[in-house]
């Protein structure tokens, strides 16, 4: 029997663990050579990864030609030929934007990288007076893009790239955000008639893809409105990708008010808050945060989907490539212009990814921290 | 004991509820005074928590008439309000706000509810969470307390709102044994300065010495209404006996 105790009972003290159970190395058995499938995978992985890496990195930097050759047809053809980007990289992010007035789209992209630090950040000093910067921010964005006083005017028809892609993925997250909150709470509403309307527009609207629902805004909306007012087709875009966007927002908001428990609205209610009280203070702040990985997942939806504008003649990152690739010099170039544009979409989204991660980290951090740092 | 001496601060005639078909709370009368700490007890599915539940109307009565302070609760909004500010509720399950600390959570109804300044709120909110000993406690988030911590917290929050009625709905049936003592000793001080209680609980220690009267309640009807030693000495109604022969048994 080994019943002996090397201590008297309740006097053990708290001992370190094991050799080798803790540490690098024990974290690598444990978790890639843990059992002979799992060392196979391993390995596996490892030899894709050294039979793919080096053609595509050779491909792509070590033996690619940079010079900003005025055709395709002058690289060297070791590697890839980024001519097609370097000749015109201007054209990629704003398109047509006169380049005389290129400091804008500048300026305003840094506003926007201000305004989203203030926004976004966990400890911002003085976060609650430039609040009100950030709530200007859309309208002096507007103005800088589009001039209008000292500013020499551009007109939308002229915007393009990366910048319009921006606008769109932006103003379109923005936007479908609170829409999508707004009909969440419509159709848990106990009006019927809310709940109704909320449900019709949302199962409306995901039941349609959205090339179809960007015709739609666009052809049908003008026949809403005055004769000889026309609405701007950038406008129009905004205004299909917001609402298009919202229906899917307002689902996964709704499944995050599924998740707050009866109880809470209860102690809400007794403690003498209202609807508006209850919901702004206990329920939405607590359906958010349950909801945040599919609230970013729509966002990033939302952003790559912003390319399908170009079939009302919107000319956005895809686009432009697009347009570039016409060309003859550049026709036979198309694998580099779409690494690039991918890669361009790619950052924002994984932006929006990691931030979403490090965001339910802090708010899991006071919760619940008991059940650690994520459940 | 002083029956029947304070003023009627709670007062139910022949009030009626259903859930759907069901008929869950049938024929209830009751007077509630001044001072009365009252404990209701009764088997699960007997319409206890159904019946506090109506009394700040988290659940509606179809037939009778609820009348707190004088005010009748009816479909009136402002009526509901009103009463909802003078009667504090403390849940099974502490119903804490997650997302706030301890202090947001005392202080929360005070800012928005009773427009009162953050400073003024949170002094009045710590004094709170003295008198139920977790003052420590105050920056903390509710995840991070233990059962009892949570529900002493609870109760604070509702003392925030300076209610002159408490409900209690089962306060200390989530609790580990160990934790059930610190929030009842809380309820007994509440109860000695004099604060209008209304308790469903299975602590028959507390209905003892506490309560000034004990309702029993089965089927949604009140079976059995007394003082507590004439309760537990002689209780009059068959079912009132099994019921207490099984709860005191163990």
């Amino acid at each position: 029997m080994s019943g002996a105790r090397a201590y008297p009972p309740g006097q053990h003290p708290d001992l370190p663990p094991p050799d080798g159970t803790v540490g690098p190395l024990a974290w690598a058995r444990a978790r890639l050579f843990s059992t002979p499938v799992n060392a196979g995978l391993t390995l596996a992985a490892l030899a894709f990864l050294a039979l793919v890496l080096p053609p595509l990195l050779d491909w792509l930097l070590v033996r690619a030609d940079f010079r900003p050759h005025a055709s395709a047809r002058d690289c060297d053809g070791l590697g890839a030929c980024w001519a097609v980007v370097t000749r015109q990289p201007l054209q990629y992010f704003v398109g047509f934007y006169p380049a005389s007035e290129i400091w804008r789209p500048i300026l305003a992209f840094l506003l926007l990288l201000g305004a989203g630090y203030v926004a976004l950040a966990p400890h911002v000093p003085w976060r609650r007076h430039l609040a009100w910067g950030v709530a200007l921010y859309p309208l002096v964005a507007a103005w800088l893009l589009l001039g209008g006083g000292p500013l020499e005017e551009v007109s939308t028809i002229k915007w393009g790239g990366f910048l319009l892609t921006l606008v769109l993925g932006v103003a379109g997250i923005a936007a479908s955000l609170p829409l999508g909150i707004l009909l969440a709470l419509a159709r848990r509403s106990d009006l019927p008639v809310m709940r109704f309307l909320a449900t019709a527009f949302i199962e409306g609207v995901r039941g349609i893809p959205l090339i179809v629902f960007l015709f739609f805004v666009s052809v049908l909306l003008p026949l809403f409105f005055p004769e000889g007012m026309t609405f701007d087709k950038l406008v129009r875009a905004l205004i299909a990708v917001a609402l298009f966007e919202s229906a899917y927002m307002a689902e996964v908001v709704r499944g995050g008010f599924q998740a707050v428990p009866r109880g809470q609205y209860e102690a809400a209610a007794a403690l003498g808050l209202g609807y508006w009280r209850t919901t702004a203070l206990i329920t939405l702040p607590q359906a958010l945060k349950v909801a945040i990985p599919g609230i970013v997942n729509t966002f990033i939806a939302l952003f790559k989907d912003t390319s399908l504008v170009i079939t009302i003649g919107l000319l956005e990152l895809l686009g432009t490539a697009k347009l570039i690739l016409a060309n003859e010099n550049w026709i036979a170039v198309p694998e580099e212009a779409f690494v690039f544009v991918a890669f361009l979409f790619w950052v924002p989204c994984f932006f929006m990814s990691r931030y979403s991660v490090a965001l339910e980290r802090r708010l899991a951090e006071g919760a619940d921290r008991k059940r650690g740092p994520l459940r | 004991m002083s029956e029947g001496a304070g003023e009627v601060v709670i007062e139910i005639r022949d009030m009626h509820k259903w859930f759907g078909h069901f008929h869950v709370l049938k024929a209830i009368d009751l007077v509630v005074r001044r001072g009365e700490r009252i404990v209701i007890c009764g088997p699960s599915g007997s319409g206890k928590s159904t019946l506090i539940r109506c009394i700040n109307r988290l659940e509606t009565h179809q037939r009778g008439e609820i009348r707190v302070h004088g005010t009748e609760l009816n479909a009136n909004t402002r009526n509901i309000e009103e009463i909802r500010r003078d009667v504090g509720m403390v849940f099974q399950s502490f119903n804490l706000f997650p997302h706030l600390t301890v202090l947001e959570n005392c202080t929360l109804a005070l800012r928005h509810v009773r427009r009162m300044p953050r400073a003024e709120a949170e002094t009045l909110a710590m004094g709170f969470l003295e008198r139920v000993c977790i003052p420590e406690q105050a920056a903390k988030f509710p995840g991070q307390l233990s059962g009892g911590q949570q529900q002493r917290a609870a109760i604070a929050r509702a003392l925030c709102m300076s209610p002159r009625i408490m409900l209690f709905d089962e306060p200390t049936s989530a609790l580990d044994p160990e934790m059930i003592r610190e929030v009842l000793d809380v309820m007994v001080s509440l109860a000695e300065e004099g604060m209008t209680m209304l308790v469903v609980t299975h602590e028959m220690g507390f209905a003892r010495t506490v309560a000034n009267r004990v309702i029993f309640m089965d089927g949604g009807e009140i079976i059995e209404e007394a003082p507590p030693d004439e309760f537990f000495a002689s209780p009059k109604n068959e079912r009132t006996r099994a019921f207490l022969s099984q709860i005191l048994s163990h």
